[in-house]
């Protein structure tokens, strides 16, 4: 492995050996002491050309907890901003000596353009409405946490799937590990076509949750309701909105996941968050395990091992 | 050709780690306050093996914990990737205790240097000391054992196997005689 674009070309024995060693990754925030030396003297950059808190702080620190050190770039306050390409800011990082690069951009299959110029790993930290591998190891590794493995659970995704990297990246790695995905939300939104990867389509939230062991909860984009793709919040609440009323159609321990950050109230209600089943701030704490381990997969061994 | 040689069998490594406990207890005076910790992989069962023994001899068991020290090697930019292991193991079994970390083969220190920079980052133990079933000599640091099953001194072209039932099935340790160099404990 050299790069980590996208679940979709990782082959069932990458992803489950990325979530064993992310499970070990867990351990060492535990410690009294969380840094360990293994990235000693590697140098990764965090380019994110879109705007991100959670994602870019996970991956910082999960690079410094490594030991590795870390710089930001941002589009604002950058030669970004003064019109500079994105592959001559990369091209002038990369001769600057550093080991990685961690890419977030709003436009689908940019990391894999970097990917193909740089000589470096490039580590995709969600693009447009492609894949946010590092989201989906991290759901995948809460829901089997919590259920000790996920082959045979049902598995529902609810929201705006068609506009969703989370979304895209669920499914490729729910699927390989053997779950049942089901795919539920406003009709505009829900991209039959994806039937033809295996999952179950429905605009019928009561039949998605029926018997389900899990429910990731996407994120309502609020700026989709403009472009009328999603009707107003209220109405969106009312048919897909996870509520202590929706939720009970669920397996009794079906547990909660939500991407982050959360409209409290659209998608998700605040008693459900805050209740035993939702594992929301597991994720977070995953996250950065999983991005430890990513980074180590990619930088943590000598070359001549592909 | 490889030629092998026998030099353990099951009841040879048996009664090594039974006097490998006896010499515990006797140097510490006990098991209150003792933190047995293998290195993954075949130190991990040797330690509890001790562990059990110790507890034939004491009626007291100690903690017992383990280590991957995939992390902390020196040479990782030098060779391919490889997983890291669990590591089992609190600041409460190290911090102020006397940690004895257990290891089936002590070749050039390295393994062990990598675990004592490990440990280090779960407390500050009273004293470590290092077991190991074979001593093959061929030290790179400044590091010996306070426990030995046995001493066996070797070439760099011979190659130290030890097989354990919980992972191998059998109880054995054998010397292969390779053409290359080894590199690496």
């Amino acid at each position: 492995m050299q790069d980590l674009v996208a679940l979709e070309s990782l082959s069932t024995q990458d992803i489950e050996s990325l979530l064993d060693l992310s499970q070990n990754m867990a351990e060492i925030l535990d410690r009294p002491i969380k840094k360990v030396p293994t990235l000693r003297g590697k140098a990764v950059v965090n380019l994110f050309f879109e705007p991100s808190t959670r994602t870019r702080n996970s991956f910082e620190l999960a690079a410094k907890y490594l030991s590795a050190d870390v710089i930001n770039v941002q589009q604002s306050g950058s030669s970004v901003e003064k019109g500079e390409t994105l592959w001559d800011t990369a091209r002038n990082l990369s001769e600057m000596a550093v080991d990685g690069v961690i890419v977030r951009h709003q436009v689908s299959g940019v990391p894999q353009q970097l990917a193909d110029i740089l000589d470096i790993p490039v580590i995709n930290a969600g693009d447009g409405s492609h894949e946010h591998p590092t989201q989906g190891l991290l759901d995948a590794l809460t829901i089997s946490q919590a259920k000790g493995s996920l082959a045979g659970l049902k598995v529902a995704i609810v929201g705006d799937v068609l506009h969703s990297r989370v979304a895209r990246s669920d499914i490729h790695v729910l699927l390989a590990l053997g779950a049942h995905v089901v795919l539920v939300g406003p009709p505009t939104v829900l991209p039959e076509s994806y039937e033809e990867l295996g999952v179950e389509v429905t605009t019928d939230l009561r039949r998605a949750l029926s018997d389900a062991d899990a429910i990731q909860v996407l994120r309502l984009q609020k700026e989709r309701q403009n472009s009328g793709e999603i009707p107003s919040l209220w109405e969106y609440r009312l048919r897909w909105g996870i509520t202590s009323q929706t939720v009970s159609w669920a397996k009794p321990d079906a547990v909660i996941l939500h991407p982050g950050p959360q409209n409290r109230g659209v998608e998700i209600d605040s008693d459900i968050l805050e209740s035993s089943r939702s594992w929301v701030l597991r994720q977070v704490r995953n996250g950065v395990a999983v991005r430890m381990a990513v980074l180590f997969r990619l930088l943590g061994g000598g070359r001549g091992d592909e | 050709m490889k030629q092998v040689a026998l030099l353990m069998d099951e009841d040879a490594i048996r009664r090594a780690l039974m006097r490998i406990a006896h010499e515990i207890v006797e140097r510490n005076q006990g098991v209150a306050n003792l933190s047995l910790v293998g290195i993954r992989r075949r130190g991990v069962p040797l330690s509890e093996r001790i562990a059990a023994n110790l507890m034939v001899i004491e009626n007291e068991a100690p903690v017992v914990g383990s280590l991957d020290i995939g992390l902390y090697r020196d040479d990782l930019a030098n060779r391919p990737f490889s997983p890291v292991k669990q590591t089992s193991l609190g600041s409460r079994m190290v911090d102020r205790r006397i940690v004895v970390l257990v290891d089936d083969v002590l070749f050039t220190g390295r393994t062990v240097r990598a675990a004592l920079d490990a440990l280090s980052d779960f407390g500050r133990p009273t004293a470590i000391q290092l077991a190991v079933l074979i001593d093959r000599g061929h030290r790179e640091l400044p590091i010996r054992a306070d426990y030995v099953g046995k001493n066996v001194p070797t070439s760099r072209l011979e190659r130290i196997r030890v097989e354990v039932k919980e992972i191998d099935g059998i109880d054995r340790v054998y010397v292969e005689k390779t053409e290359e160099v080894e590199a690496t404990e």
